[in-house]
């Protein structure tokens, strides 16, 4: 017979204060692995979550982002005439040539310049990225010098509103609609007439071509066209996955740092919960040799106390990860090192997060908990209970 | 000295206890340290600044280049003493993750600008002589195990091609802080091919650094740059140098934020665990405050001796992790010297070690010393285990 479960459960609340202090250094641990972990969840997801599994995008040869890709007028004029292009609702071809380049705005709150990408789109920018709607004002008129922005930017960067006026390249831009583009990486862009754009920052080729495929296993076919066609440097990547790319570098630096640290510091708490643990054993001798006499096995008290050191680590599991999933209402925005440019993404919780961060929590308890377990299932009986 | 020994001796009656919480203590510490470390590398670039020299770049953002032409213009501003300038390159060595700085300069005026690259005078000659020629630093060359005559392949993101560059110097840093992992070649060179290449940045530059005769002119002269070409096809930005790199650091600032954060976590792990050491080592002793409480000693006593004991278990673990930050910021240094080439232990950094080791010796305490103080002498005496 094993000993009752409310055994632990009464020795944790009898010494409340030390169970309490082991807890929460546990849960602190928990809690920093799973908000780094969500941290990087976050960024991969936005940026996933950015491009469209149909659509392509070319960039020149050998350029891994927008910024220093260039695709010349000729080269965007073949991709035109390409037949796997799917056709919009007014039978036009779903095909946007598009120019981005980076302006630096100043942030509210830490005056700070930083880096953010102006879009120039077609008309049929918007039909590509079905995503993106307007919250607030109109869209820009084509071939003025009105300009659109992004929820994120409207939120985070100083003087940015409707009817607002932004200055560079020599002219000044109107904000004339504030767009949404739900988590993903077009919430922190700003758009206008490609062809503006072109014509201020003195850019003679666009920065990529991006297209709607009419049938998604078309694009292999694509793939070797471009590459049989010595006009054509170009490289060509499915929309998704040029943005998940995006997000590769920085959301292995943050896993890295992520783990590192949760190594480092749990740690600590599994010293913490030893220290407990060893005091909990030492405390009880009188009563673990009471245990045995009454006739329990070592097996049983090694389980109960590899048990109320699991208990341990299962509670400060459940308090880190509660805290943890607190922080999915914060957004943070920051440069992403591969763009340069500002991204806002917020922190994201999923399933396998949770699993990760209960299995780390239940580890610590474990291997906190084992040697002074092994140490209480190892007395002699007599020598127990002649302890004062 | 006898209240020293009464406090070591507490300390030690529970060696296991006491062995486990000095090692927590250890690897907080160290943890704290290597964090702050962090951080401190990555305001490397704005630490190492001059404050005699200025940074003009398009005032669009940096990814605009400047035409080259403005570099006489510039001279003959009033205050300024020298004027270089250079592109970002962006080329990559084999693969993406072998990631260094590497820039195209104008050689002569960027070695005067600056000093802290220190060359070998023979060397200096070689690298001015040919076009093709390349500086590394001292950090890069044993990375690759790069040696003066070698030929070094950079493949560019930005201007396209394979480009061949002979190594003719390696320099070292003048100053701790100093970046030793960079990499420079000739920007006649660039300049060359990019207009056979990439026509957009024929003869433009992506930056250019004014030094200044005096760190008090750099504000006028800043003004008078910025003035000369206002309303021209590429305005300019110019500033001190270290908000240059101020505004690099202030755009990945919630990232640091976020490290600034953690490094104070592992100091609440730590107190918690301290503070339950504390905690067991006063529940188990409350018979010997009540002895001592009969015999006459106030609570100011047992405060003391409570205090003492964290205090002296603390400050053996915070000694032992400073002493073990060192070489520990050594392998992290060699393994992350890719993406932070300047990684010192700041003495900043020991001093707040050591004020967070008195705070989680205090703040540990304090629950475990009111306990101890307020239990009643006949429950004290009373109580069993």
């Amino acid at each position: 017979m094993a000993i009752p479960l409310s055994y632990n459960f009464r020795n944790l609340w009898t010494r409340r204060l030390t169970t309490i202090l082991t807890v929460s250094g546990m849960a602190l641990v928990v809690f920093v692995f799973a908000s780094i972990l969500m941290l990087a969840e976050g960024l991969q997801k936005t940026l996933v979550e950015t491009g469209a599994y149909d659509n392509v995008v070319f960039l020149r040869k050998g350029s891994n982002s927008e910024v220093v890709s260039g695709v010349t007028r000729q080269q965007a004029s073949i991709l035109e005439t390409f037949p796997e292009i799917a056709m919009g609702p007014k039978g036009q071809k779903l095909l946007s040539k598009e120019v981005v380049v980076l302006i630096a705005l100043t942030k509210k709150g830490s005056d700070k310049p930083s880096n953010v990408v102006l879009r120039g789109m077609d008309e049929n920018s918007l039909f590509l990225r079905p995503q993106i709607k307007l919250v607030e004002g109109r869209l820009p008129r084509m071939g003025s010098t009105e300009i659109i922005v992004g929820t994120s930017i409207a939120r985070r960067f100083k003087d940015i509103g409707i009817d607002e006026k932004l200055c560079c390249g020599m002219r000044d831009w109107k904000i004339v609609g504030i767009f949404d583009a739900g988590s993903t990486g077009f919430s922190s862009e700003i758009w206008g007439d490609e062809d503006q754009f072109m014509q201020a920052f003195r850019r003679n080729g666009y920065s990529s071509v991006i297209f709607k495929l009419q049938d998604s296993s078309e694009f292999e076919n694509v793939k070797s066209r471009i590459e049989s066609d010595p006009r054509l440097t170009l490289d060509v990547k499915r929309e998704n996955k040029y943005y998940a790319d995006q997000s590769e570098i920085m959301a292995k630096f943050l896993r890295i740092l992520g783990i590192s640290l949760t190594i480092i510091f749990s740690l600590g708490a599994i010293i913490g919960a030893m220290i407990t643990m060893y005091s909990a054993v030492a405390n009880r001798i009188a009563e673990i040799g009471t245990l045995r006499a009454l006739g329990f096995k070592r097996r049983d008290i090694l389980i109960a106390f590899l048990l109320e050191s699991l208990l341990l680590g299962f509670l400060g599991g459940v308090l880190g990860l509660i805290f943890a999933s607190f922080m999915q209402l914060i957004t943070i925005s920051t440069m992403n090192f591969q763009t340069f440019s500002e991204l806002a993404f917020s922190f994201s919780l999923n399933s396998q997060i949770i699993y990760m961060g209960m299995a780390f929590a239940l580890i610590m308890g474990f291997v906190g908990g084992v040697l002074p377990a092994i140490q209480a299932s190892r007395m002699v009986i007599v020598d127990a209970l002649r302890a004062v | 000295m006898l209240i020293l020994k009464v406090l070591f001796r507490n300390a030690f009656r529970n060696k296991l206890r006491t062995g486990l919480t000095l090692l927590g203590i250890t690897i907080a510490i160290l943890a704290f340290g290597l964090l702050r470390t962090l951080i401190s590398a990555w305001y490397a670039g704005v630490e190492a600044s001059s404050a005699t020299r200025l940074v003009t770049r398009n005032s669009v953002s940096i990814i605009f280049p400047l035409p080259h032409f403005y570099k006489d213009k510039i001279q003959q501003v009033n205050g300024v003493k020298t004027v270089s300038y250079g592109t970002w390159f962006g080329g990559v060595y084999g693969e993406e993750k072998n990631f260094f700085a590497n820039f195209a300069v104008e050689p002569r005026s960027f070695l005067e600008i600056y000093p802290e690259f220190i060359l070998p005078s023979n060397e200096k000659e070689n690298f001015l002589k040919d076009q093709k020629g390349c500086v590394i630093g001292k950090k890069l060359a044993s990375k690759f195990g790069w040696k003066i005559g070698d030929i070094v392949t950079l493949k560019g993101t930005i201007f396209l091609g394979n480009w061949d560059f002979l190594v003719r110097g390696i320099y070292r840093g003048r100053d701790k802080d100093t970046d030793e992992s960079q990499f420079f070649f000739h920007w006649e060179y660039l300049n060359e091919i990019s207009k056979k290449v990439l026509t957009l940045w024929a003869n433009q530059v992506g930056y250019y650094i004014i030094g200044v005769a005096r760190p008090e002119l750099s504000g006028d002269v800043a003004v008078a740059i910025d003035q000369l070409f206002k309303n021209s096809l590429a305005e300019t930005l110019t500033e001190t140098e270290k908000a240059f790199q101020q505004g690099f650091v202030a755009m990945s600032g919630a990232i640091v934020a976020a490290i600034q954060i953690v490094s104070f976590v592992v100091i609440f792990i730590i107190m918690a665990v301290v503070a339950n050491t504390m905690a067991m080592t006063t529940r188990e002793r409350i018979g010997e405050y009540a002895i001592l409480k009969t015999l006459g000693f106030g609570g100011g006593h047992i405060a003391v001796l409570i205090f003492g004991e964290s205090l002296v278990i603390t400050i053996m673990g915070c000694l032992l992790g400073v002493v073990l930050t060192f070489p520990a910021t050594k392998v992290i240094s060699h393994e992350l010297g890719t993406y932070f080439p300047v990684f010192n232990v700041e003495r900043e950094t020991l001093y707040l070690n050591f004020v967070a080791a008195l705070i989680i010796a205090f703040v540990a305490a304090i629950i475990p010393t009111r306990r101890a103080i307020k239990i009643r002498i006949a429950d004290g005496l009373r109580r069993i285990g």
